[in-house]
């Protein structure tokens, strides 16, 4: 189910700007891999463009090679409606849908899609997707209250449900709990310890500590100054990162001496 | 925390410097020089100036006496404060009175009719007393509802399309004349939906569509904002989790954002309908008048409110006071329509607004 990411000279556009350049790394399957890195540095822009996201804004375009399990997902012949039922993605920002109950919201890449799927087996889905997103307990007796009317905590495990319901081989998470408290973070973060057997998770975050917990492998980006693209400057086990950085620069970031 | 001591010289240069007497008016004072002016200006109207110069003289004879006392007494600060509340109390006054007379008149002297052969009769063979708008109700709600008909789905696809699909100029054009349409004078709608119908039917023809159509050409502009102005509040992060969720775009548009707006834009619908459903001009033009029922838009005349209304004050005939009772309570129904139309909106935005708590 997992699968395994191959990035190649990755250069990504918005129009003329080249936001990010050279990006090559490779994804392990069933590993969580954590993108750190200062602000404008494109973290956020690169992990946008492994499942075709980054091509909404107008004008913005991709050069190089991203292929999951060996399939080029930029290739002449693919749909990106098709890749993205294989990559899910939880957004900064909690939004499940607001005209949809919690349930309706878990079932929404089902129902959105048009796919038809017999009544008790969305039930069971459903089910099944809180339950992984331990939010099955806190909501099971209001599945049809809004989506909108659960904590801001809960509504992020709810989006998570929405994005596993539909069995993503990865799960790509854009600052997940940087709208979140502590402990709706704890949760956050439990909840990727529990996913990772099944999935390839990346996540970008700006919290150094949550990338320490929660990732196997951890990637620093880097700009060399504004308006210049960004770079993939280094990327090793999450150990070797926080404790032997190759790279001057990854240390002064971890470090917190920067700039 | 330690408390903070003064010494004595501290507090007396508190009180000296924070203190000072601040007189005010009491509060009675404007009302009563509110109530010596309006004598004054009273008195006047009654010695023969007219009413409106009256009530003039009432607000400049206030103004200034309440100005010179408060300047007086509390200030320059104050006695502009007051100059302004006084502009502004008058400005709100003076746009009340126009609103308040119509429907003080309407009301008094259109309520005479509201009776039940007024709601099912037509005008046919009616001379004098007696009569109705019934053929005048249904053809005012056929056309409307056809206009609205033809108006929504154009009006809605092309807020779509500007907020979805449209890319720089195209986009810019499309809004540009969609507001000059907005602006359009009803009476050229009417003449164009009769030059479209005169140059494929041939000249003199009148349907209930023609009407209709005349109406959704002022009704289109005011769907098509409403619509793009609703599409542009939800927000974008609620496209991209449906992107994300490998949702094709057209489905996105349909199952996500459009229910996510669709309270403002059946606001901005029904808006639009008490908006042309008091037009009388474009009317005359395509539908003209008739004194029977015709339920059928596709042939010959048709009564509506508005245009029926008018053609009693024209034509009354003789006696003149039973057609301008039916042209009063016409108007009358026309106001109370409209106004059940606003509440309408009101209620749908209240009740399918997304919930956000639960």
């Amino acid at each position: 189910m997992a699968k395994h990411i191959q990035v190649k000279d990755l250069d990504i556009y918005y129009d003329e700007f080249l936001a990010v350049q050279g990006v090559s790394m490779t994804i392990e399957p069933r590993s969580v891999t954590a993108l750190i890195g200062p602000s404008g540095c494109g973290k956020s822009t690169f992990l946008r463009s492994l499942n075709r996201m980054h091509e909404l804004v107008p004008k913005a375009k991709v050069e190089g090679q991203v292929a999951i399990n060996g399939r080029d997902i930029y290739g002449n012949n693919v749909d990106p409606v098709d890749i993205r039922s294989e990559i899910g993605m939880v957004f900064q920002r909690p939004n499940p849908f607001p005209t949809m109950s919690i349930y309706e919201n878990v079932a929404a890449g089902i129902r959105l899609t048009g796919a038809r799927m017999k009544r008790s087996e969305i039930d069971d889905l459903v089910e099944r997707s809180l339950r992984s997103a331990n939010l099955w307990n806190e909501v099971k007796d209001r599945l049809h209250k809004p989506g909108g009317g659960i904590s801001g905590g809960q509504q992020q495990r709810l989006c998570i449900a929405r994005a596993i319901a539909v069995d993503p081989a990865v799960l790509l998470m854009d600052e997940p709990c940087s709208a979140l408290d502590p402990i709706s973070t704890q949760a956050i973060e439990d909840l990727i310890n529990d996913l990772k057997p099944d999935y390839t998770i990346v996540i970008v975050t700006h919290n150094m500590q949550q990338a320490a917990r929660v990732s196997d492998t951890t990637g620093f980006f880097n700009l060399a100054d504004v308006g210049q693209p960004g770079r993939l400057i280094e990327m090793d086990t999450t150990a070797k990162i926080f404790s032997a950085p190759r790279e001057q620069a990854t240390e002064d970031y971890i470090t917190g001496r920067f700039g | 925390m330690s408390v903070p001591t003064r010494t004595e010289r501290e507090t007396d240069l508190l009180r000296t410097e924070t203190a000072p007497v601040r007189r005010t008016l009491p509060p009675w004072v404007p009302y009563a020089v509110l109530a010596a002016a309006i004598a004054v200006g009273g008195a006047a109207a009654l010695a023969g100036v007219s009413a409106g110069l009256g009530a003039v003289l009432t607000v400049v004879l206030y103004a200034a006496c309440v100005v010179t006392v408060s300047r007086l007494v509390e200030g320059p600060r104050k006695a502009k404060d007051r100059v302004v509340t006084t502009v502004v109390t008058s400005a709100f006054l003076l746009a009340l009175v126009p609103l308040i007379s119509v429907l003080a008149t309407v009301i008094s002297r259109g309520t005479a009719r509201m009776d039940v052969e007024f709601f099912s009769f037509s005008m046919r063979g009616v001379v004098g007393e007696g009569g109705g708008v019934y053929h005048a109700i249904t053809g005012t709600l056929m056309i409307t509802g056809l206009a609205t008909l033809i108006s929504v789905p154009v009006g809605m696809l092309c807020g779509v399309y500007l907020v979805e699909y449209a890319r720089g100029k195209l986009a810019a054009v499309i809004t540009f004349f969609v507001d000059v349409m907005t602006g359009i004078p009803s009476i050229v709608a009417g003449l164009f939906a009769y030059a479209l119908f005169a140059l494929i039917l041939g000249p003199g023809v009148r349907m209930g569509v023609m009407g209709a159509v005349a109406l959704s050409v002022l009704m289109i502009p005011v769907v098509v904002r409403s619509t793009e102005e609703m599409l542009k509040l939800v927000p974008n992060e609620l496209r991209e989790a449906a992107y994300a969720l490998a949702v094709p775009k057209w489905r996105m548009i349909l199952k996500v954002v459009i229910p996510t707006a669709l309270a403002g834009i059946a606001t901005g619908v029904t808006l639009a309908i008490a908006r042309v459903i008091g037009e009388t001009a474009p009317l005359l033009v395509t539908v003209g008048i008739t004194q029977s029922v015709n339920l059928n838009p596709f042939d010959g005349r048709m009564a509506t409110l508005p245009v029926s209304a008018y053609y009693q004050y024209v034509n009354p005939g003789v006696p003149p006071d039973p057609a301008l009772d039916r042209a009063w309570a016409a108007a009358l129904l026309l106001i109370i329509i409209v106004m059940a139309l606003n509440l309408v909106a009101r209620l749908i935005s209240r009740r399918f607004a997304p919930e956000a708590g639960g």
